[in-house]
């Protein structure tokens, strides 16, 4: 048998020989792909992470769309939870978070100490957070959509896993939650049960349209969800500045977030094309619920949605490509 | 029974005393457990909801932030210090280099070409053409209808590149796990050293130190690769020196009679004799890496976790389940073609008649395989994978349909399942184990393992209580063992039925085996949406999770046993006439004991290793803790706190559960 495989071996040896001579002096048809007209412009690869949710999907793609078709850069998509892209920016894996969501801990750890990371601007999106109900329940029992009834109604929100009392689904584990805290201070018979991740909360808001079953949850805006299911918002104490300075006493709102954009420092002053578009990128919560629509109903891939929408609003994009 | 007459009176006389010995320690041992249950009800009738250690979710100790501070040293130090720049940072651009060319060459574009070096053709019959020398006729034809099925599913490159890092991972666990199993099967002192962090290696949830290993080997393939090889590797190194230590040794022993230096007589008689259980091993690692590819995509690991974990973030079940069907059926070509291997390199030592005939068709099909490589390089319609007929749109489109169909049809029973199970069963053994005080509690378990398991399960016991104690997750992980139990009983419940079921039939056999195939190697994340869908959020949908995943194996486990139960003996009582449920009762049941207790033991151990899925879907306690340990940074420290209580938890119910089996069972404790 060793015999039979050294043979072989030899063979395949030969064959590999064979295989790249050939490939070195074949010519097919197979050409190297298009340099786009502003190719040389554009030295510095775009790292781009995509932080998992549509909307983020949405505004990543847009920007790697345009910076690829517009300025030539190579553009390379990491899908990496938040905190695992901002660790990309010291060492160059990643270059930019187009859509952040507060994270104090994250910009003092990677901005303030290891200065790897900057602030470069609003995404002109707001982001809110809040408690949500299923459309139905809104428009069956409208008291809902006030903290202060809420009490009343805290045996219909109870389910297996709530001891007893209302059921208050809290969910994806990124976003920092104040309502164990909040379910305290305002004194609500509820308790605070962990979906655990963004999927299930949605598929929670999905059952309990269907069936209308009773149920609140901790949800936020923008979210494609919205499209194909307006969710509608409780009414919390109204936020102070201050509020929610100490995370035991929080007794009011959530504040509403001014999304920004986050780059690797070296990449943003290398002042690479694709980094002047970076800078420059804003638009609407509207803009982005039309391609995270796209994406998450229509079941278009992220990259046509982002073509469809460029192709459809020039306008608006020429005005995010650095000047000449 | 043993009625036979003996001719010495005396010698039957001292049995049964020792029996009768034996049979009266049995009692007060079972007088013992009694006694422990009632003084655990009757403290937490008492004592109910003191000193339970409870510490909500927005909480943290001391240690958790000690965890965390020691986290960000690190990070500091990954960034600066020499050894993690020279050594790491090397073997982090040498892993990257291998998966990015081998991905360049066969799956992703190799810029500035639009279509890697080797086109779909080229990969395909350079594929069947190694697995057909090392595996036959048969399995090139399976690897080549797989990788067709890939690629009309739509996703070539994710599968390729799939292959590339499973393979790159696989070599590296060969390359580490083969010497230290070697050590390990000639040094006791060695072997327990390695246990306890093997041990580890299979039980740590991989989130929790999925973020520090990517800051030090760098996001992407390299990271991937370390989280696949962390996972994988014990498999194989338990396995093999298993397989090299069982060599029999009149063997070795005349290999050393013959002046044999220790080397030789290792690759001359103890890998050769071990050669087919090295291979088992070699088996369940590639299935562990396969297992590990959901995983790795959320650090950027190429490979088809990526789509999988995409779709699941529109929540669109039928794209997920067609990137894991990809997974299932990769899994089920890597499966059979590793064992047809070893038993296809056997067959081929012994016949050597044919080796002409192959030695021809080899170097003949040689050439058309340069010739499908070339050709693959030079025309598009062979390099790039037609994108038509789509099968895994159409498939995608089935799945969701199907699924919504499902959810409609059974939503209203499951619900109910679902609020008696919670309300009748969880709830109470959750009060039970986690509102008596700790102290009690943790009494009540340490009495339980030295009544049950012996001594040798009681040190065990004792250290990991004082571990879970020390993590300061007490409460919590009280609540993860009263999920474990659920599930585990279930899992148990159904290994029984179908067990038996496939046991007793070679037909339903065939039929079952490919569903319990797939439900192993299937990611959770594909079943995830569905699951709440019929379940709603809570803990009995991380149960159902956590059983779909461990009962296969349970299942196959007991079948096995029951199939191995001597035909004579079940002849016999056929022959005397019981009736069917008599043989399984009596007969099949009680001879295969040895195999439903090992089922216990790996179903109990593959429930805790869901836990962290579970947490995905309302699981809360230590699963939930990991998932957000993995998520805010601020959390690293209590998800790394949870981590380390479900690797205690895990050997705890391991030890106890494999010392109770060795008392009682009379099973080999492996």
């Amino acid at each position: 048998m060793r015999r039979m495989n050294r043979r072989a071996g030899r063979m395949a040896g030969l064959a590999a020989v064979a295989c790249l001579v050939l490939a070195g002096c074949g010519g097919g048809n197979i050409e190297s792909a298009d340099a786009p007209a502003g190719a040389s412009e554009c030295d510095d690869e775009l790292n781009m992470a995509i932080n998992p949710w549509v909307g983020y999907e949405a505004s990543a793609h847009v920007v790697g769309y345009v910076a690829r078709t517009e300025l030539g850069c190579e553009v390379e998509y990491k899908p990496l939870k938040e905190e695992l892209a901002w660790q990309g920016f010291g060492s160059g894996e990643v270059d930019v978070v187009i859509e952040n969501w507060g994270h104090a801990d994250l910009k003092k750890k990677y901005i303030q100490d290891q200065k790897t990371g900057m602030v470069v601007g609003p995404t002109g999106n707001t982001g809110i957070i809040g408690w949500y109900v299923p459309p139905w329940l809104a428009k069956a029992h409208p008291e809902v959509l006030n903290w202060k009834n809420l009490n009343k109604f805290s045996q219909e929100f109870a389910t297996s896993e709530s001891g007893g009392q209302g059921q208050l689904l809290d969910g994806d584990p990124s976003f920092v939650t104040n309502d164990e805290a909040l379910v305290k201070n305002l004194n609500l018979d509820f308790k605070v049960v962990y979906a655990g991740s963004e999927p299930a909360l949605i598929q929670a808001f999905r059952q309990a349209e269907a069936n209308k079953d009773w149920m609140i949850g901790y949800f936020y805006e923008p979210q494609w969800l919205f499209e194909e299911l307006p969710l509608k918002q409780v009414q919390l104490p109204p936020y102070k500045a201050g509020c929610d300075a100490n995370a035991e006493q929080v007794d009011c709102e959530y504040p509403t977030y001014n999304l920004d954009k986050i780059a690797s420092r070296e990449y943003i002053e290398a002042g690479s094309p694709g980094a002047k578009l970076v800078e420059n990128f804003k638009w609407t919560n509207a803009d982005q619920n039309v391609v995270a629509g796209y994406i998450a109903q229509d079941g278009m891939s992220p990259e046509a949605a982002a073509e469809k929408w460029v192709k459809a609003n020039m306008d608006k994009v020429q005005k995010w490509l650095p000047a000449e | 029974m043993s009625t036979s007459t003996t001719a010495r009176p005396g010698a039957a006389a001292n049995r049964r005393a020792a029996s009768d010995a034996r049979e009266r320690s049995k009692r007060l041992r079972l007088a013992g457990v009694v006694g422990v249950l009632v003084v655990w009800l009757v403290g937490w009738l008492v004592l109910r909801g003191r000193d339970t250690l409870f510490l909500a979710t927005g909480e943290s100790n001391a240690f958790h932030r000690w965890l965390f501070e020691a986290r960000e040293r690190f990070d500091l130090m990954a960034q600066t210090n020499f050894f993690f720049e020279t050594v790491i940072g090397g073997i982090s651009d040498g892993l990257n280099w291998v998966v990015e060319t081998g991905s360049e060459t066969f799956a992703e574009a190799a810029f500035p070409r639009p279509v890697p070096e080797v086109g779909w053709l080229g990969v395909i019959a350079l594929a069947a053409w190694v697995v057909y020398a090392l595996a036959g006729t048969r399995m090139a034809a399976l690897v080549t209808l797989t990788l067709l099925a890939c690629g009309f599913l739509g996703y070539w490159a994710d599968s390729i590149d799939t292959l590339i890092v499973t393979l790159v991972a696989v070599a590296l666990c060969v390359l580490i796990g083969l010497p230290m199993a070697i050590m390990m099967s000639r040094s006791r002192r060695l072997t327990t050293i390695f246990t306890p962090v093997l041990d580890a290696m299979q039980t740590t949830p991989p989130l929790a130190y999925l973020a520090p290993l990517a800051l030090v080997f760098g996001i992407g393939a390299p990271a991937a690769v370390m989280v696949t090889l962390i996972f994988a590797l014990p498999p194989l190194v338990r396995i093999a020196a298993h397989g090299l230590r069982t060599v029999s040794p009149t063997s070795v022993e005349a290999a050393n009679s013959m002046g044999s230096t220790k080397w030789q007589t290792l690759r001359s008689v103890q890998l050769p004799m071990a050669r087919r259980t090295i291979i088992v091993g070699l088996n369940q690692t590639t299935m562990a890496a396969l297992s590990m590819v959901t995983i790795a995509a959320l650090i950027s690991g190429p490979g088809l976790g990526q789509p999988v974990i995409q779709a699941l973030s529109t929540l669109d079940v039928g794209a997920a389940s067609v990137a894991g069907l990809c997974i299932v059926i990769i899994a089920i070509m890597l499966d059979r073609v590793t064992t047809a291997a070893s038993e296809f390199g056997e067959a081929a030592a012994r016949a050597r008649r044919n080796v002409r005939r192959r030695r021809l068709v080899l170097a003949g099909s040689a050439v058309a395989v340069v010739v499908a490589v070339v050709l693959s390089r030079l025309y598009l319609q062979v390099a790039a994978f037609p994108t038509s007929p789509n099968l895994g749109a159409v498939l995608a489109d089935w799945a969701a349909v199907a699924q919504a169909g499902f959810v409609d049809a059974v939503g209203g029973v499951t619900l109910a399942i679902k609020n008696f199970i919670s309300f009748q069963l969880l709830n109470p053994l959750e009060s039970m184990l986690g509102d008596t005080p700790w102290w009690l509690m943790s009494a009540v378990i340490v009495a339980l393992a030295a009544l049950l398991g012996g001594v040798r399960a009681l040190l065990p016991t004792v250290v990991c209580i004082a571990i879970i104690l020390g993590t300061g997750l007490w409460h919590d992980t009280m609540l993860t063992l009263a999920m474990t139990l659920v599930a585990t009983i279930v899992v148990m419940l159904l290994g029984l039925a179908v067990g038996v079921w496939m046991g007793r039939s070679r037909r339903v056999d065939t039929a079952i085996r490919p569903i319990l195939d797939a439900l192993q190697t299937i990611p959770p994340f594909v079943y995830l949406v569905p699951a709440v869908a019929l379940f709603n959020v809570g803990r009995f949908t991380a149960i159902v999770a956590a059983v779909a995943f461990a009962a296969p194996a349970a299942i196959k486990i007991i079948a096995d046993g029951i199939r191995g139960v001597s035909a004579t003996t079940v002849e016999a009582a056929e022959s005397s006439g019981s009736t069917r449920l008599q043989m399984i009762g009596k007969v099949q049941l009680p001879m295969a004991r040895g195999s439903v207790v090992l089922a216990a033991n790996q179903g109990l151990l593959l429930v805790l290793s869901m836990v962290v899925i579970g947490g995905m879907v309302g699981g809360g306690s230590l699963g939930f803790l990991v998932v957000t340990g993995f998520s805010q940074l601020e959390d690293f420290g209590k998800g790394l706190a949870a981590s380390i209580a479900i690797v205690a938890l895990g050997v705890m119910l391991d030890r106890i559960t494999k010392h109770t089996a060795a008392r009682f069972g009379r099973v080999d404790t492996g």
